[in-house]
């Protein structure tokens, strides 16, 4: 029998290096891959504690977020394509007008 | 009857509804003039109405309230929309709506063909309503809605000829000395309220309410300030010093408009509401003084510039300020009956005159712009034997004249003479009423003189005015002459409803109408009255010395002015400064220029400049500047890389969680 602790040590692990990848990559295809892993470790820590508390509200939370998960791939994927006819490039550092 | 008195401001609002809304389209000066003519006339009608209704009743029953609609309740504050009959407004509104009917029709002669007809019917009418709201007002609030409601009319009325600089000045002048006066008005407004409310929780403005209530006021303190303040109000609105410079000016409206509201019916609005508030006034021996002293000074220092002027119309402008102290003399020595008796046969007299100097005009203006002379047609040295070419308006301005100088049987004799016996006699005053008397004398025969200095410059002699258009001199066309004939019967024989019981050959029946309205007022002055018994030798006696006065008055300007007509040029060479005082209004206009205007300019200058300019401008543009400073400086954080932003984000969630786990 795994421990809660286990699964929630997991999850905290992936979320930190989702975070780190997120804050660190340039490439925009790889952070949008850390996003995911992050998502998927909140969602590691929903089921775990679903199963713990032997409530299933966390695991029908999991669901929506695999869902919007689903959607934003959707939409980032058609995002970088646009960025990329443009730039010819998916590198972050050349996505630098989001300012005033 | 006496329920529908609503009607009689209602009838002129609606003829400016009429003409002020639609008087553009319409463009036929015979329906504007008539709607604003017949709005009035409806009133006057009214007004007859219910003026028989109050005679038909017993003299204690003419009191009548009528509430429209409640206006202002707000705890103990209680103001309504009600109207007040008495006979005292009964009085007031048949003067002005019956004066006020004849000025409309004149109108429609005199200001044919000018641009904005319906404009100036609908001020018109809008001043009438405004004039009516003010006699009729129950309580001082209604009141004070006519009183700024005429202000208005009387600025926009004077401003009529807007595009001449002169006549907007006058109009801005008129206005802010009027607003002056308004503010003792609101002052003494509120000092009465405030004493009755917080002394004997009397909440009110009502004025028979405060009749009811008046045995409690006490006699000079609070009642002295508060009169005071209002008469303040009454120098404003009726033109006496020290705020009497803008009617003078005041002139540069078109006539009908000096006639109706700066000689009949506004400029009376103070002495009626010394009248209307009698029995707060005679409990103030200290401001019954003032009132009277005031007026008696301000009759003769205005006659005395009134000998000098050379424009028709000016002469009459300081005629009219000069009698208007009259009047107050009336009201400052308790004759208040007296004041209203003069105010009601001035205003026949006055307007006649005015208008007839309308109809000279007219008539001047016309010869002029005939023959394209640039004379100006108000100008007197221009004029002379007009009275062969305007048989009508020399015949009906004659009388008029000898009515204001005061030659009986004519109504001027009545009331003047009254007034100034009452201010010999009267008990009040103690000595000083004696100086009173002597002032008001010496008016009465300086009045005597420029008014017929007027009419001899202007109707007798040689005729002045370019001979090339000589013969170009008309009679006005009846519209202009029969409302002059209307007033000229009325000032001649006006003065008949209030003839003195000394004469005794009719009954004093204007001074039984009054006697309910000022019996309080003459009760309480009884506190500090000393009574003399003058014998009926020293009435007559007084009585025979006015009407030489007013001869020697008129002897004087005959022999400057048809006898011996170089006497003016050799008196104005022997006395070249005091000529020259006189001419120029003794530097009156200069001096409050030099006190109050100047100064007054000085400071809004300076606050202009110095405060807003640097202080407020300076904030405003200041706060902008340090915003921008500031955000100068946080722009950095905003560089455009997603890096920093999701940076930003991770940061702040663990701020945010640090928070709560260490708290």
């Amino acid at each position: 029998m795994v421990s809660l602790h286990s699964y929630l040590i997991l999850s905290a692990i992936l979320f930190s290096i989702g975070t780190i990848g997120v804050l660190t990559r340039r490439n925009a295809i790889v952070i949008f891959m850390c996003i995911e892993m992050m998502l998927n470790a909140v969602n590691l820590t929903f089921i775990a504690l679903s199963k713990y508390l032997g409530n299933l509200d966390g695991q029908i939370f999991v669901f929506f977020v695999m869902t919007v998960a689903a959607a934003e791939a959707a939409v980032g994927l058609a995002l970088m394509i646009a960025f990329f006819k443009n730039r010819e490039s998916i590198d972050v550092e050349d996505l630098n007008l989001m300012k005033w | 009857m006496l329920d529908n008195v609503w009607l009689i401001p209602l009838f002129p609002l609606i003829g400016f509804l009429i003409n002020g809304l639609f008087g553009k389209k319409i463009k036929n000066e015979g329906v504007i003039g008539g709607i604003g003519t017949l709005a009035i006339f409806c009133s006057f009608l009214v007004s007859c109405g219910i003026l028989m209704q109050l005679v038909g009743l017993p003299a204690e029953q003419r009191v009548f309230e009528k509430v429209i609609f409640p206006w202002i309740h707000a705890g103990n504050f209680k103001a309504d929309m009600a109207f007040l009959v008495d006979p005292l407004s009964a009085v007031m509104i048949m003067v002005v709506t019956g004066v006020g009917t004849l000025i409309h029709l004149y109108s429609i002669g005199y200001m044919h063909g000018e641009e904005g007809f319906y404009r100036f019917f609908a001020y018109l009418n809008l001043f009438c309503m405004s004039m009516l709201l003010l006699v009729l007002g129950a309580n001082m609030l209604v009141m004070f809605i006519g009183w700024e409601g005429v202000g208005l009319c009387s600025y926009l009325l004077i401003g009529y000829y807007f595009e001449k600089k002169s006549a907007g000045d006058a109009a801005k002048k008129a206005f802010v000395m009027n607003r002056v006066g308004d503010f003792g008005f609101l002052i003494g407004l509120f000092t009465l309220f405030w004493w009755f409310g917080s002394n004997h929780n009397i909440w009110t403005i009502n004025f028979m309410e405060i009749k009811a209530a008046s045995h409690l006021l006490p006699y000079g303190g609070v009642v002295t300030v508060a009169t005071l303040c209002f008469f303040l109000g009454a120098t404003g609105k009726s033109a006496q010093i020290p705020l009497y410079t803008w009617l003078p000016d005041a002139m540069e409206g078109p006539t009908p408009v000096s006639a109706l509201i700066h000689a009949a019916t506004m400029v009376t609005a103070g002495v009626y509401m010394i009248g209307r508030m009698s029995f707060v006034f005679i409990k103030a021996p200290e401001t019954m003084m003032v009132v009277a002293v005031v007026g008696a000074a301000t009759a003769l220092f205005a006659a005395t510039i009134g000998t000098a002027q050379n424009d028709i119309k000016r002469v009459l402008a300081y005629s009219t300020v000069s009698q208007l102290g009259f009047m107050f003399i009336a009201m400052g020595v308790g004759a208040f009956t007296g004041g209203i008796f003069h105010l009601m046969t001035h205003a026949f007299f006055k307007a006649c005159m005015f208008l007839g100097s309308g109809s000279v005009i007219h008539a001047m203006h016309h010869a002029l712009h005939h023959g394209h002379l640039h004379d100006d047609p108000q100008d007197m040295r221009n004029m002379g034997g007009l009275r062969k070419a305007m048989p009508i308006t020399f015949l009906t301005f004659f009388v008029s004249t000898f009515a204001i100088a005061g030659i009986p049987p004519l109504s001027g004799f009545f009331s003047k003479d009254e007034i100034l016996w009452q201010a010999f006699s009267n008990p009040y005053h103690g000595d000083l009423n004696k100086v009173v008397w002597a002032l008001g004398c010496i008016a009465a025969c300086f009045t005597a003189f420029y008014m017929f200095r007027l009419v001899f410059m202007t109707f007798f002699g040689e005729c002045r005015i370019n001979p090339k258009v000589k013969d170009h001199l008309h009679e006005s066309p009846l519209v202009i002459t029969i409302p002059l004939m209307v007033l000229g019967v009325l000032a001649a024989v006006g003065g008949f409803i209030g003839v003195p019981k000394l004469i005794g050959i009719l009954p004093n029946y204007f001074e039984h109408w009054l006697e309910p309205v000022f019996e309080l007022a003459n009760e309480y002055g009884k506190q500090y009255a000393h009574m003399h018994e003058h014998s009926h030798s020293l009435e007559w006696g007084l009585m025979g010395l006015s009407v030489v006065i007013a001869a020697i008055g008129i002897f004087i300007a005959f022999t400057m002015y048809m006898a011996n007509k170089s006497l003016p040029e050799k008196f104005t060479s022997a006395f070249p400064g005091l000529y020259r005082a006189v001419y120029n209004k003794w530097y009156i206009d200069e001096l409050y220029d030099f006190v109050f205007v100047n100064p007054c300019k000085s400071l809004g200058n300076l606050l202009w400049k110095g405060f807003d300019v640097v202080i407020v401008d300076g904030v405003v543009n200041g706060v902008a500047k340090l915003v921008m400073a500031f955000s100068a400086g946080l722009k950095g954080l905003q560089s455009g890389y997603v890096h920093n932003y999701a940076m930003g984000m991770a940061l702040g969630v663990v701020v945010i969680i640090a928070f709560y786990v260490f708290r």
